[in-house]
């Protein structure tokens, strides 16, 4: 697939809300699609509740593994107070996915968050939409796929926000 | 190439366990340390064996000894582990290896997870060693076999410096085999190569320095160089993941990246930077590469004493190149890693806190007490020091603050350093006396909860000899020992904490809970283990 420029993706959270899991299926789901890719996280710390960003870059060819500040395509935000925190992460016209962009009550799952923005998140990308379900399936034992395939689902056939939103 | 079935998306650290698997490595061994741990844990995964040993210095003594037998060897460690280790490290580049010996110093600039942010590379220098950096997961895997091939060749160990970014981003690998296979470890006795008595130390330096030339010859021919023809105005020189950075911010500047970053392949670089019009040299952490190049007058100049700080970046080294050094904007302050919720150390700093101590403190999840509420730690520098430190402060402060003074670590730090610290309390006891607490959750819970000696279990979780901390306590003479489960009764805690600091003896208190995020897995472990022993017995009971 061309895709000359390198899209940025950063995914935000707090550690325990699967911020790793989520940018290692959508990394999984780039390189199946034949990109280079390139992800970086620091993940040390991840697990004690912390603020945690990975960077997931792919394209053509990925240099740096990790996105200039300000130069994120997409920030998806599994914490609500996360958001203020990591905007300045975003391009001044890349595009923001908050949590509250998955409504509440049709997540079948509260765990599936992260897959549900990825969802929400594939809509707008070139990536087939295959090459995230096998990563999907790829990157979880067998007793989740259905309810993540569920969430990817619901996401992905939410209508998009507004530019801005 | 692309629908090659090899290539895998990994992280760096996978990368160095894929290679070290196909080099047919005979034995990884290391201590677990952000972010080297994954290595050995995937090696083990390929079907390695890999061994967690106490601490970085006992791991690359096994290695060694492997590698005296002929045999190739992995040890890994982060940064200051290396530290640990340096005492056998520095003799080890004298009496050379038989087989293939690589150790791993994983750095961690920026201090993601660690106490400092030293260089490792000046290691090599110090101790006289090769060491490779690689830039990427598919440079992890190709400088991997590498190393086993230049330790094998020259004789030497190998230093393999990775950082942070490099350890822990993924990008693409493909698997490339290539070496030569190992050989059957052996054993032939060569006295004056590995018995570092004075009198064969003396040549042994000699051969050292000579080995060191040649590699430096080798380095010349430009094998573990990568030279990007750009623009010739502007020149850099640069290695690891920093190359990375600087391809991106400056994607027509002509670029000397190094693979090899000891001895350095000074003439090359000459070459270089009397070819471009200016030459940069832009590397993360201190300024090893600027200065070894301008002692070799090579033209070159450094970055701002401003970018020696935290790791680099594409903006950090658009500034260096821009030669901007206004205030860097901070990145964003998010909320910090704290103890989790549900820590059975808990109660354990609310108790300190209460009885106003002191407290030496150690390297782990626990050393997170020292945030609010608890600000329950006052000192924290090294593996295991909080044993010493706790001590010296014992042995000098009026009576009043001695008595508050308690030292304060964790089950695998204990294991790691602390004994030789319990040791010393034994031996040069304070007046006032002294309490040691262990924390012990059961597992290495900050890396990622790893096994080690106190866990009865080895590093793929199979039952082994189980270390007693409170047994060797006993052993060592300590006054009063005491186990404790500080979460049903806290007060229990505080009450035996209050009875030993109140005496001039010496105390252990072992506070003995598993880690909320190891204690499912640990009770599997188990399971697993009892499991084996009761099919065990009626093998044996059929035999019978």
């Amino acid at each position: 697939m061309p895709q000359k420029k390198v899209m940025n993706v950063v995914v935000a959270g707090l550690g325990g809300q699967g911020v790793i899991k989520a940018s290692d299926i959508l990394a999984d789901a780039a390189f199946r699609a034949g990109l280079d890719v390139k992800k970086a996280e620091i993940h040390g710390m991840s697990q004690r509740g912390g603020s945690v960003t990975s960077d997931v870059r792919f394209g053509e060819v990925v240099l740096s593994p990790m996105i200039p500040p300000g130069e994120a395509d997409f920030l998806l935000v599994l914490e609500p107070s996360e958001v203020p925190v990591t905007r300045p992460l975003l391009a001044p016209n890349g595009v923001l996915i908050p949590p509250d962009a998955i409504p509440e009550d049709r997540l079948p799952n509260k765990r599936s968050l992260n897959v549900a923005l990825l969802g929400v998140l594939s809509a707008r990308l070139e990536i087939p939409e295959e090459h995230f379900r096998e990563a999907i399936r790829a990157a979880l034992p067998e007793r989740l796929h259905a309810v993540n395939e569920a969430a990817f689902r619901l996401g992905r056939e939410l209508p998009l926000p507004p530019p801005g939103a | 190439m692309r629908e090659g079935k090899e290539r895998r998306l990994v992280s760096g650290d996978e990368a160095v366990a894929a290679a070290a698997r196909d080099a047919g490595v005979h034995l990884g061994t290391g201590y677990p340390g952000t972010p080297s741990t994954e290595i050995l844990q995937v090696f083990s995964e390929l079907g390695g064996r890999a061994q967690w040993a106490p601490n970085e210095k006992v791991a690359l003594e096994v290695g060694l000894g492997a590698a005296f037998g002929g045999a190739r060897a992995l040890v890994t460690m982060k940064h200051v582990g290396v530290n640990v280790a340096a005492d056998p490290l520095f003799t080890a580049a004298y009496t050379g290896v038989s087989g293939g010996l690589v150790v791993v110093s994983a750095d961690d600039p920026g201090m993601a997870s660690s106490q400092n942010e030293q260089d490792n590379r000046h290691y090599a220098v110090a101790a006289g060693l090769p060491l490779l950096e690689p830039s990427d997961s598919q440079e992890a895997y190709d400088l991997t076999l590498q190393a086993f091939d230049l330790s094998e060749r020259w004789q030497i160990p190998v230093l393999l410096r990775m950082t942070t970014r490099v350890c822990h981003s993924k990008s693409i690998v493909t698997r490339r085999p290539g070496l030569l296979a190992a050989k059957e470890p052996h054993f032939e006795r060569d006295i004056e190569k590995r018995v570092m008595i004075p009198a064969y130390a003396r040549p042994a330096h000699l051969r050292l320095r000579r080995k060191l030339a040649g590699i430096q010859a080798f380095a010349e021919t430009g094998a573990l160089i990568v030279e990007r023809r750009g623009d010739p105005a502007l020149g850099i020189v640069t290695s690891g993941v920093t190359a990375r950075h600087v391809q991106e911010a400056a994607p027509e500047a002509s670029l000397l990246e190094l693979k090899i970053l000891h001895p350095l392949p000074l003439e090359r670089i000459r070459a270089f930077a009397e070819r471009v019009g200016k030459c940069l040299v832009i590397e993360e952490g201190d300024p090893y590469l600027a200065d070894a190049l301008l002692a070799a007058g090579i033209p070159i100049s450094g970055k701002d004493p401003a970018f020696r700080f935290g790791e680099l970046n594409v903006g950090r080294v658009r500034r260096i190149l821009a030669g901007d050094f206004s205030p860097e904007p901070e990145p964003p302050r998010g909320k910090p890693p704290q103890l989790c919720e549900a820590c059975p150390y808990h109660p354990v700093y609310a108790t300190l806190r209460k009885l106003d101590c002191i407290v030496a403190g150690d390297i782990g999840c626990y050393t997170l007490g020292v945030l609010p509420p608890y600000q329950g730690m006052d000192t924290c520098v090294a593996m295991g020091a909080s044993v010493g430190v706790g001590l010296g402060l014992r042995h000098v402060l009026p009576e009043a603050q001695a008595r508050r003074v308690v030292s304060l670590i964790g089950d695998s730090t204990f294991v790691h350093s602390g004994v030789s610290g319990l040791i010393e309390m034994v031996y040069n006891p304070p007046k006032t006396g002294h309490v040691l607490v262990v924390l012990d959750n059961g597992t290495t819970a900050m890396t990622g909860q790893q096994e080690h000696p106190g866990t009865g279990r080895t590093l793929a979780h199979e039952p082994t000899q189980k270390l007693s901390i409170e047994g060797l306590a006993r052993a060592l003479g300590v006054d009063h020992v005491d186990v404790v489960d500080p979460i049903p009764d806290p007060g229990a805690f505080e009450k035996i904490l209050r009875e030993r600091l109140s005496t001039p003896k010496l105390s252990v208190i072992v506070a003995r809970r598993p880690c909320i995020l190891a204690a499912a897995d640990i009770r599997r472990y188990e399971k697993a283990a009892a499991e084996k022993r009761e099919k065990a017995c009626t093998l044996v009971a059929e035999a019978e």
